[in-house]
C-alpha cells in the first residue's frame, strides 16, 4: 500500500518530463520537413523552389505592406507559406530572445535589431530595406483644430503617443525634442497601430504615428504638415534568424522584402527607399 | 474510519493519474518558470521603483473602488436573480455573467463604442457636459467593474440560494418591510458569501488588463495599472520588470484563492 504514492510520484515526473521534451522538440521541424520532401520530389534536379512555412516577426507598421507582399509571393512560390506576427519591435525582439520559433525578423528601427544581434539570435548582417517618417495624425475633420507639434502640449486635447521604448515612441521623442515641445499625452500605446486606431475612432485628437500608418487608415485620418518631421527618420532592418527552421524559405522572403516586389509595395505604402 | 477512507483515496487508476499530472503541469509549470527566472537580487529595487509603486497604488485604489461599485450594484442584481420570478430571469443571468467568458479586449471595444467620445452614451456625455471617459481613471474603474462584477453576482446569488429563507418569512410576518428584511435579515445571513464574492471581484479587478488597455488606455499614474505595467515592460524589453510584476500578481491571486477555497466551492 505504501508503494502507491511513490508510483504516483514517478508517473508525475515521467509525464512532466515527456511534456517538456514534447514542447521543445516538436515545433521546430514540423513545418519544414514534409513540404521540403514534396518540393524535392517534384523538381529533383532543377533549382529548388523555396517551400514550407516561413514565420516572420515584423513591426506593426509593416502590417499592410507585408500582407500584400505575402499575397504576391504566393503567386511566385505556391509552395511557400508565410505566417506573420506583427507587434512592437521591442516586444518581438524579446520574444525571439526568449526562444520564439521564427525565421525572419523585421523591426522598425536599428536599436531593436541591434538588441537581437547582441543576443546572438540573428544570422548574418541585418539589411536596411525601408525608411519611415512620422506624421501628426488627426481624425477626419480635425475636431481638435490641431495645427502643429505645439498642440501636443495642450492638456485639453486627447493625445496618443507610442511608448518611448518602442521605435515609434523613440522617433516621437526625437521629433518632439527637435521641435522643443513637451507633449502632454493621455495614453502611451505599445505599438503604432494602437495609436492609429485611436485617431481613426476619434478618441484621440492627435497622435504621432508613421506616415505609412496614417495613409493606411484611409479617409478616417488626416495629417497635419510638420516641417520638422523630415529630420527624424527610422531605418527598418530585416534579418534571417539563426534558429530559423526554414532557412531557405527565410532567405527567399528576405530577398523579396529587400528587392522587388518588396520595394515597390513599400514605396506605394509611403515608405522611403533605404 | 478515516484510515479506510484514506487508503481508498490512494488507489488512483493510472488512467486518471497521468492526464491529471499533465493538467497540473500545464497549470503550474508557467508559475514555476517565473520563479526560476525571477531576478531575486533585483527584486527590492524593481518593486521599489517609482513606476511600479505608481502602478501598484493605482491598481489598489481602482480595484477597491471597483469592488465598492460592484457591491452596491451587484448585490441587488444577485438578489433579483435569486429571490424573484422576474420574467426572462435566466436571460438576465446569462447577460450579466457574459463577461466571465468574454475576452476582456472585446469588453474594452464594447465599452469604447458605448462610452467613447463618439460612443452611444459617451457622445452625449461629451456633447452635453464635455465629459470624456477614455484615458481617465474612471474608465479603468468602469472596465474593472464590467469584468469583475459578474464574479460577485455569481457568488452572492449562490449564497442567497443556499440561505435559509425561514428567517425572512418570519421577519415579514412580524411586520418588517421588504427593505428592512433585506437589510436586517437577508444581508447578514449571506455576509460570508458577499465577502467571498467581494474578495474574488477585487482580485479579478486587480488583474484586469484587456478591457482596461482597450478602453482606458495606458498612462502612468492615471490608467496604467500593474498588469499594463507588466505588458509595457515585456514589450519594451524589460523582461525582469515584467517577471517581478507577474510574480507579484500571482502571489496575490494564489493567496486569495487558497484563502477562499472552501467558501468559493461552497458558493458554487
Amino acid at each position: 500500500m505504501s508503494r502507491r504514492p511513490r508510483l504516483g510520484a514517478i508517473a508525475l515526473a515521467v509525464t512532466v518530463a515527456a511534456l517538456l521534451t514534447a514542447c521543445g522538440g516538436d515545433d521546430g521541424d514540423s513545418s519544414a520537413a514534409p513540404s521540403e520532401d514534396a518540393a524535392t520530389s517534384e523538381t529533383p534536379a532543377a533549382e529548388e523552389a523555396p517551400s514550407g512555412t516561413v514565420t516572420v516577426l515584423a513591426a506593426a507598421s509593416l502590417t499592410e505592406s507585408f500582407e500584400t507582399l505575402a499575397d504576391q509571393l504566393q503567386d511566385t512560390y505556391p509552395e511557400l507559406e508565410i505566417v506573420y506576427s506583427f507587434g512592437p519591435s521591442s516586444g518581438l525582439v524579446e520574444q525571439v530572445l526568449a526562444g520564439a520559433p521564427a525565421d525572419v525578423l523585421a523591426t522598425a528601427d536599428t536599436k531593436t535589431m541591434d538588441q537581437a544581434v547582441a543576443g546572438g539570435v540573428v544570422d548574418g548582417e541585418p539589411e536596411i530595406f525601408a525608411r519611415n517618417t512620422l506624421a501628426l495624425a488627426v481624425p477626419a475633420g480635425n475636431p481638435g483644430n490641431v495645427t502643429g507639434l505645439a498642440d501636443l502640449a495642450n492638456p485639453d486635447l486627447r493625445i496618443a503617443i507610442c511608448e518611448p521604448q518602442v521605435p515609434c515612441g523613440g522617433a516621437a521623442q526625437r521629433l518632439l525634442d527637435a521641435a522643443g515641445v513637451t507633449a502632454a499625452p493621455d495614453t502611451l500605446t505599445t505599438d503604432v497601430k494602437e495609436a492609429a486606431s485611436l485617431v481613426a475612432l476619434g478618441e484621440a485628437d492627435a497622435a504621432l504615428i508613421y506616415l505609412t500608418d496614417a495613409a493606411a487608415e484611409g479617409d478616417a485620418v488626416e495629417t497635419v504638415d510638420v516641417p520638422e518631421a523630415d529630420a527624424v527618420v527610422n531605418d527598418y532592418p530585416v534579418a534571417v534568424l539563426s534558429e530559423a527552421a526554414n532557412a531557405e524559405g527565410a532567405r527567399a522572403v528576405l530577398d523579396a522584402i529587400t528587392g522587388e516586389p518588396g520595394r515597390g509595395i513599400l514605396t506605394e505604402a509611403g515608405f522611403l527607399e533605404p | 474510519m478515516s484510515r479506510t477512507r484514506r487508503s481508498q483515496d490512494l488507489r488512483v487508476p493510472a488512467g486518471l493519474l497521468i492526464p491529471a499530472a499533465l493538467g497540473v503541469a500545464i497549470l503550474v509549470l508557467p508559475m514555476v518558470g517565473l520563479i526560476v527566472r525571477a531576478p531575486w537580487g533585483d527584486l527590492p529595487s524593481i518593486l521599489g521603483s517609482d513606476e511600479v509603486l505608481t502602478a501598484l497604488r493605482l491598481s489598489l485604489v481602482t480595484a477597491t473602488v471597483s469592488t465598492g461599485v460592484a457591491l452596491v450594484c451587484g448585490v441587488p442584481v444577485a438578489w433579483l436573480l435569486a429571490r424573484t420570478d422576474l420574467p426572462g430571469r435566466s436571460v438576465l443571468r446569462g447577460l450579466v455573467t457574459v463577461p466571465l467568458v468574454l475576452p476582456p479586449v472585446v469588453g474594452g471595444v464594447a465599452l469604447l463604442m458605448v462610452f467613447g467620445r463618439r460612443g452611444l452614451v459617451g457622445g452625449w456625455l461629451y456633447d452635453t457636459f464635455g465629459i470624456s471617459l477614455p484615458f481617465t481613471t474612471e474608465a479603468v474603474v468602469l472596465a474593472q467593474v464590467f469584468v469583475a462584477m459578474p464574479f460577485l453576482i455569481v457568488a452572492v446569488e449562490g449564497a442567497l440560494r443556499t440561505a435559509d429563507r425561514r428567517y425572512e418569512d418570519v421577519a415579514a410576518t412580524l411586520g418588517a418591510s421588504s427593505w428592512t428584511t433585506f437589510r436586517r435579515v437577508t444581508l447578514p445571513g449571506v455576509a460570508p458569501g458577499v465577502l467571498a464574492g467581494a474578495v474574488l471581484c477585487w482580485a479579478r479587478a486587480l488583474g484586469e488588463f484587456g478591457a482596461t488597455v482597450t478602453f482606458a488606455g495606458s498612462f502612468p499614474g492615471t490608467t496604467r495599472t500593474l498588469p499594463l505595467e507588466a505588458y509595457v515592460a515585456i514589450n519594451s524589453g524589460n523582461s525582469d520588470v515584467a517577471i517581478v510584476l507577474s510574480l507579484l500578481m500571482i502571489a496575490v491571486s494564489v493567496t486569495i484563492l487558497v484563502g477562499l477555497r472552501d467558501r468559493w466551492i461552497g458558493a458554487a
